[in-house]
């Protein structure tokens, strides 16, 4: 259907003859339309159907009745948004996580790829890095499960190391206090994913010549400068864009781990834009204001894009669009 | 004495020529101890949890239990697999995942290798239209809106559907098949064998490696998904997934219960054994088949990891 209107397009300007081979084209290439256009389909009505969902919040929605019949009351619910304290809460919190594991998720998946390179024994260097995966795949419920109990006053290793070290006397209500939730949502980040995201750099380290290594083992440069200027220059246009892509999901750092790591005694510093739109949104019924929301999280996450794009394509001449 | 001597010398020289700066052997010292650290983090905690599943629950509230049991039991499996919500939920999670990957793989792969083939026309426009997807997401409610119109919710179909098509897994296959002769394609052809065939008897069987990525990739997924349950299927028991099950196990006490009514009934009937040491078997279970399978496939994931980052 979309391939047939999208060909009478493009042959509406052209002549009859470049018509008919446009047809005869396409006529050929059937098998490539039938086995696409279903799955075109299917990203429509998944993936930007929702996008349609967007008109909920500039209307009063109801379930069960028709668009036309739903009663529009334009930017009322953005209002309501900006004008209630707790989201400005929400918001700082979504920040805060997301700088931090942001930064995090950047300095320290290069400082692993790049000490992980100077391991001479392959076996080692095997090892090291088949364990490192290994809580990538692990679902964030158990990667939750095992924080808390790792952290917990009764047997947590943390709180029995610490206090076998005498550093502290008591132990450490974690989980109980605010005051703790972002550095442990970002640690829990930095467990699960750095031996992950430090694959795509070690691919791009390896791709670096040796002979770069050896003209400076020849003029005596120590490992230490190898790594600063070599290596390091070497990563460079990898880092950029994947400091663009994460930049781009700032506010999509999702929720599941401040779902799963939060509860009632933290939840001033666990709750997240989503579970805003979560709680105060969906669980309530109140639809159209959840939808505004998830808007302004999609907004400001392209914003920051296109930003963060355009400047370090005006710097540094990387980009990735 | 003289041989000796110049061997000596000659000793020197070399291990002269060998050795290190003293700073060069300082950074080696520390990049070996960090890679100790690193291996001991990731991997005591896993440790301390199996070894906590095994020990006898009334001995672990005693605590001091770091990676071997004191007192060596098997009750708490038994336990678990006396409940008969966990066994639903296995089966379902076991269910969505092979059918899950199944289906992911055979869309992601016919959609890829379409845009690799050069002349097709719409590639271009498909392509944007993919890639689109990967930044901009309609977000939680109009998603849930959705399958709400879809009569989707309280259904197995909503574990499937919404994922079929990823747009990244897409990109890691074209990208690989891009990688393979084209000319293997233009052969074919001139036998007379059509789009279809191309791809289902020579482009399928060759692109084993991208698609053991990609299948990692969704099998992990579907394995360890538990919002969608939580969204969708939560109050429909014959439909919750084991993952489900072990947050509402695990939130049950951290949490007021609230949402966990059902993990404070399984703490009751299993007086005998402490919530903690279920709640670690219960971890244990839900993370071993992972566990088995992704060693394996490494030097896969890791090829397919960096194609797709280069491509998108």
């Amino acid at each position: 259907m979309k391939a047939i209107t999208l060909k009478t397009e493009n042959g509406y300007k052209k002549t009859e003859q470049s018509k008919r081979t446009a047809w005869k084209v396409f006529k050929n290439q059937k098998y490539l339309y039938f086995m696409s256009i279903p799955f075109v389909l299917w990203v429509f009505v998944f993936q930007y159907l929702p996008l349609w969902g967007w008109t909920m919040a500039f209307q009063k929605y109801r379930p069960g009745a028709s668009f036309f019949e739903q009663k529009w009351v334009g930017f009322e619910h953005f209002r309501t948004l900006f004008q209630d304290d707790h989201f400005y809460q929400v918001l700082r919190n979504t920040l805060a996580m997301s700088f931090m594991g942001l930064i995090a998720g950047f300095i320290i998946p290069v400082a692993f790829a790049l000490m992980l390179n100077e391991v001479r024994s392959q076996v080692m260097k095997r090892f090291v890095q088949t364990v490192s995966y290994l809580p990538h795949f692990v679902s964030w419920v158990v990667a939750a499960g095992i924080v808390t109990k790792m952290l917990s006053t009764d047997g947590g290793v943390v709180n029995s190391l610490l206090m076998s070290l005498n550093i502290i006397d008591q132990p450490i209500q974690f989980m109980a206090q605010g005051q703790w939730f972002w550095g442990i949502v970002t640690g829990a980040d930095i467990w699960k994913e750095t031996g992950w995201n430090a694959i795509i750099y070690l691919a791009a380290i390896s791709g670096i010549g040796p002979e770069l290594y050896e003209a400076a083992r020849v003029d005596g440069a120590s490992r230490l400068r190898q790594m600063w200027h070599i290596t390091l220059p070497g990563i460079r246009p990898t880092i950029i864009v994947l400091l663009i892509m994460s930049i781009g999901h700032l506010l999509g750092t999702g929720f599941e781990k401040q779902f799963l790591l939060g509860n009632h005694l933290v939840i001033d510093y666990s709750e997240v834009l989503d579970l805003y739109a979560l709680n105060y949104g969906l669980a309530m019924g109140r639809y159209s204001f959840g939808t505004a929301i998830n808007i302004f999280n999609s907004v400001i996450s392209l914003i920051l894009l296109f930003a963060a794009n355009g400047i370090f394509k005006r710097f540094t001449n990387e980009s990735i669009m | 004495m003289g041989t000796v001597k110049s061997t000596t010398s000659a000793g020197r020289m070399k291990s002269k020529l060998k050795s290190k700066s003293p700073l060069d052997r300082m950074l080696e010292v520390f990049v070996y101890l960090s890679m100790i650290v690193v291996t001991v983090l990731t991997i005591y905690p896993f440790l301390n949890v199996l070894a906590i599943s095994f020990n006898d629950s009334v001995d672990t509230v005693r605590g001091g239990i770091t990676i071997w049991p004191r007192q060596f039991t098997l009750r708490n499996y038994e336990m678990i697999f006396s409940f008969s919500g966990l066994i639903t939920g296995f089966k379902i999670s076991v269910l969505r995942t092979v059918i899950g990957t199944l289906a992911g793989l055979i869309s992601g792969s016919m959609l890829a290798y379409t845009l690799a083939r050069r002349e097709f026309q719409a590639r271009k426009f498909i392509s944007t239209f993919l890639a689109i997807t990967m930044y901009v997401s309609g977000g939680l409610i109009p998603g849930f809106i959705l399958m709400k119109d879809l009569h989707l919710i309280n259904t197995f179909a909503v574990y499937i559907l919404p994922g079929l098509v990823s747009a990244f897994n897409v990109f890691v296959i074209r990208s690989f098949i891009d990688g393979l002769p084209y000319a293997l394609q233009e052969s074919a052809k001139l036998d007379g064998a059509n789009d279809f065939t191309i791809y289902w008897r020579v482009i399928l069987p060759l692109c084993k490696p991208a698609l053991a990525t990609v299948a990692l990739f969704l099998a992990v997924g579907q394995w360890n998904s538990w919002f969608d349950t939580y969204l969708f299927n939560g109050s429909n028991e014959s439909l919750t997934t084991l993952q489900y099950e072990l947050m509402k196990i695990l939130q049950s006490t951290t949490t007021s219960a609230t949402n966990s009514q059902d993990a404070a009934n399984m703490a009751q009937r299993m007086a005998q054994v402490s919530p903690e040491s279920v709640k670690m078997a219960i971890t244990i279970i839900v993370t071993v088949p992972i566990l088995v399978v992704y060693p394996f496939l490494q030097k896969y994931f890791v090829k397919g990891m960096t194609l797709g980052a280069v491509k998108s």
